[in-house]
């Protein structure tokens, strides 16, 4: 169908939708309700940031992005961000690439340790690497001052700095996007190459590498996106290699300049929001990876020695650095005082939960809020966007998809903006923290929400409302149970995301409401650095328990409805 | 020299269960002898181990004991991309990213070949699978049928010595399915490529096979061509896995009379073809398909109650109880013979000759 006559058939569509909606008034004020949400917290924000960048005197101008642009200071930013992104996301994705491979094609030992050492960095605050790189080779560093005494000077503040911790720190992102296209690909394809005469590194090279290679184009993207909006690690080792995330936050927070700092976003802004163009339009559009028939068997794995033993060591030298650099932290905690008096104590802890123990009430109380409704929040709109129809389903679709390109500095500008006057004057209250951890990681859960429905046959949700259920009910009742494991996987990850945020919330916290990352840059800053250590070891644990809770609730519920079919089937 | 072409010794698979804390055993102490030019297939319930001999032949699997012998040499120990035999996988696993053409031409590339030799046969395979001209077309826009085509160009293409197919027709629909199944026996035919097919679907094992394995957890159940397998089933699994709705009695053998088996049922005595393995008092169990029984309103054992009906057409299929056991009964052609209705009295004849004894 030509896209004009689609459109045509949509228009028509509509009235009979309203008209439908109209007769479920429940569904009609759900719709409209996570519209407005949608509309306050998401788009209200960014408009402002617009808004502000591009006014001058009630006329649009482009004058603030002349002025930026004309100041070296400005420039270099852009240049240092696009440059640091774009090698990490090479970097990263290699790397990522050699984990997701040794784990599903090669045949070495310890899979799972590697596997859950690739995973590790996403739910550890991104910028402990930072405050690692410091502990290991900064001026009183481990391996800088004790073990090399001094004699080769590390240049951490700066680009290599970044790029190292930066790698280490959103791999994981390609790897775990590369497990599931390398994993996805069916085995039967590359049993028949080996069936056909190829050589394995034929097979590889013919048919593994060019089914993948629009994963690897995704997970550069998404690996060059978070980069970009990195902005924990800069803030510690950026050093004079300025970037954008942070120098708009310091434009704004140093300089009190808030149309530059919210230019600056917008030139933040514009590149991530390219790079998820690309990744959801184009290379999504390009995969070959379909899910097939039922899933083969076992999959040849590489065994050839020389490739596996090289293949295992690389892994082994890559956690062994991931190690070192997590290691050194928890090493770092128990230290006294970090560079002057190494005896070790729980002095640290004593002081996190003493002087830092509101920090830790505080995050744990608005995360602990958050979490749940954002979880209920993302499996609403994902049902709405898969199962129902309504004018403005696909727009609704993309703005909540749209949180996971934005950079947390720019929708912390936008919130400051958005919600300082009367009648939204949040500044300064707790709530505005949560609506933060609510809107910034909506899009991770809409995304599984609805990977997860679009599996799910319609004709079950149908049969209930055919039994005469209706769409709050169905939803209730029949998929929610369904989508289980999706919600619950979307509640660990924006725990995990709240607990670890600091891009966005950095500007939104106050004296009254503060959290514990906040409270991490400020003992970096402070040169505190076993204190941060000691905050950065607590919150890890924080979120394995919390994790584990998750983990252990769905199992118990897994293990119920196991027990209920054993006892249909019975019956 | 051995007789046979592929041959496979006492070839055993052992897998480690998915936990990994117990053994199964998938393939058990299987031996089979093939012929050049053979179209054999393997047939049995899913789980049964067919898929996993294939594999093993293909060079998939390694067998945890055993050898498989092709035309006199051990291939065991040879790599599944060195072995001369080619899959034809269920899945089609033709390569998404490449055309009719490269797909084809794939197997042929790893063999030393000039480009237009390469050419020259991959436009004469696909002439023979009727998508001559059709080189340039991406995979993915092709119908089931004709994934199934190139599936089986890209194999045939490289002259194997043994042609396995995985299950190849499952995804089709059922109309597709029996056209392509006469498809692959007549090129089979034309090529006299010696195959190995694995199904579950017995009328395609009919229709495709000069012989079939019967196969039951990893065991071979019985293995004749599709009349043997079919009018003389070895063991009860065999009769009732194959054909449909197999009526089970169970009688005993009296003294053999003129050469001829006395089988006692019913309370009254019959008389069989002679089997020299059963003696009197041996229990057996008699093997009588739907067709083999004759209903009638006076002549035979009057002695059943029509249940139920069902009308086909050419045919009607009836359910009757008689002495507390539930027969099915086809009769063809039943214009002829009148229809019974649900609660009629009924005699039940026994087409003796086809009948088949297994010792109980």
């Amino acid at each position: 169908m030509p896209r004009s006559v689609r459109a045509v058939a949509y228009l028509k569509r509509i009235p009979s939708d309203i008209r439908k909606l109209w007769r479920e008034p429940l569904l009609l004020f759900g719709i409209t309700l996570v519209s407005v949400f949608l509309f306050l917290f998401i788009v209200l924000p960014l408009f402002k940031i617009f808004q502000l960048s591009f006014e001058e005197n009630g006329h649009y101008s482009l004058k603030v992005f002349a002025e930026l642009l004309s100041k070296s200071y400005n420039v270099q930013p852009l240049i240092h961000s696009l440059t640091l992104g774009a090698a990490v996301s090479i970097l990263g994705t290699v790397i990522g690439f050699i984990f997701a491979y040794a784990v599903t094609r090669v045949d070495i030992p310890w899979k799972r340790f590697f596997n859950v050492t690739a995973t590790f960095p996403i739910i550890a605050p991104p910028f402990m690497m930072s405050l690692s790189a410091i502990l290991l080779f900064g001026k009183q560093g481990f391996v800088s001052n004790m073990i090399l005494n001094d004699i080769i000077h590390f240049k951490i503040y700066g680009f290599y700095g970044l790029l190292v911790v930066e790698t280490l720190t959103y791999f994981s992102t390609a790897y775990l996007t590369l497990y599931g296209v390398l994993q996805a690909i069916d085995p039967a394809l590359e049993d028949a190459a080996l069936d056909l005469g190829a050589p394995k590194w034929k097979v590889f090279t013919r048919i593994t590498l060019p089914l993948a290679t629009p994963g690897i184009a995704s997970a550069i993207l998404l690996v060059f996106s978070q980069s970009l909006a990195d902005f924990g690690n800069p803030m510690i080792l950026a050093g004079n290699y300025t970037i954008l995330a942070t120098q708009a936050y310091l434009t704004i927070v140093g300089m009190y300049d808030m149309r530059s700092g919210a230019g600056l976003a917008i030139l933040l802004l514009i590149p991530s929001l390219i790079a998820f163009g690309l990744q959801k339009y184009w290379v999504s559009r390009k995969s070959y990876v379909t899910v097939t028939g039922k899933p083969s068997s076992t999959r040849i794995k590489m065994d050839h020695p020389v490739t596996k033993y090289s293949i295992f060591g690389l892994c082994l030298l890559l956690t062994g650095v991931i190690f070192l650099f997590y290691g050194m932290v928890l090493f770092g905690s128990f230290v006294k005082l970090w560079g002057a008096n190494h005896a070790l104590t729980f002095v640290n802890y004593k002081h996190v939960f003493t002087v830092g123990w509101g920090f830790i009430r505080d995050t744990l109380l608005l995360s602990s809020i958050a979490t749940p409704i954002a979880g209920i929040l993302a499996m609403i709109i994902a049902f709405l966007v898969v199962r129902k129809n309504f004018p403005g389903k696909r727009l609704m679709e993309l703005v909540s998809l749209l949180t996971f390109a934005v950079p947390g500095t720019v929708v912390g500008i936008g919130y400051i903006l958005a919600f300082n006057e009367y009648p939204l004057k949040l500044t300064g209250t707790a709530a505005i923290i949560v609506l933060l951890f609510i809107f910034r990681d909506l899009a991770v859960g809409v995304q599984t929400g609805i990977a997860e429905l679009q599996q799910i046959d319609p004709s079950i949700e149908e049969a209930a409302t055919d039994l005469g259920a209706d769409s709050a009910t169905t939803f209730r009742r029949i998929t929610l149970p369904l989508i289980t494991p999706a919600f619950y996987a979307g509640l660990a990850f924006t725990f995990v995301k709240c607990m670890t945020a600091v891009s966005a919330v950095i500007f939104v916290v106050s004296g009254k409401w503060n959290l514990i990352t906040i409270a991490i840059l400020g003992s970096v800053e402070n040169s505190d650095l076993s204190q941060a250590a000691a905050f950065s070891v607590v919150i890890i644990v924080f979120i394995l328990l919390a994790l584990w809770l998750i983990q252990f609730l769905v199992k118990q519920m897994q293990g119920e409805q196991r027990i209920r079919f054993e006892r249909a089937e019975a019956l | 020299m051995n007789q046979a072409y592929l041959q496979i010794k006492n070839l055993t698979k052992e897998f480690l269960s998915a936990y990994q804390d117990e053994k199964v055993i998938a393939v058990k102490n299987f031996n089979l002898e093939m012929k050049r030019g053979e179209f054999l297939t393997l047939l049995g319930p899913s789980g049964c181990g067919k898929t996993t001999i294939l594999r093993m032949i293909g060079g998939f699997e390694n067998p945890t004991t055993g050898d498989i012998h092709l035309d006199d040499v051990k291939i065991n120990d040879i790599p599944a991309n060195k072995r001369d035999t080619c899959m034809v996988f269920q899945s089609y696993a033709l390569f998404p990213h490449m055309n009719i053409y490269k797909n084809v031409a794939f197997g042929l590339e790893f063999r030393d070949l000039a480009t237009g030799e390469i050419r020259k046969r991959v436009e004469k395979i696909l002439e023979f699978v009727g998508l001559a001209g059709l080189g340039n077309r991406p995979v993915a826009q092709l119908s089931g049928g004709q994934q199934q085509r190139v599936a089986l160009a890209r194999a045939m293409v490289n002259e194997p010595k043994v042609l396995l197919f995985d299950e190849p027709l499952s995804n089709l629909d059922a109309k597709l399915r029996i056209k392509m199944r006469i498809f692959i026996r007549k090129i089979q035919q034309e090529s006299n490529i010696t195959s190995i097919y694995v199904t579950h679907d017995q009328e395609e094992a009919m229709t495709l096979s000069d012989r079939i394995v019967v196969m039951n957890r990893g065991e071979i159940e019985q293995v004749g061509t599709p009349e043997e397998i079919y009018s003389r089933p070895r063991t009860k699994f065999v009769a009732d896995f194959i054909g449909k709705q197999t009526n089970f009695m169970t009688g005993n053998v009296l003294e053999s009379v003129d050469g001829r088996q006395e089988v006692e049922f019913w309370n009254r005595r019959f008389s069989f073809e002679r089997y020299p393995h059963l003696k009197k008092g041996d229990a057996v169990t008699l093997v009588i398909r739907p067709e083999m029984i004759e209903l009638s309103a006076q002549e035979g054992v009057c002695n059943g109650e029509v249940t139920l009906v069902t009308y086909l057409g050419s045919e009607v299929n009836y359910e009757v109880t008689a002495e507390g056991q539930v027969f099915t009964i086809q009769v063809s052609n039943p214009l002829k013979t009148g229809i019974f209705r649900t609660g009629d009295r009924v005699c039940l004849n026994f087409d003796l000759r086809n009948i088949y004894l297994i010792k109980a």
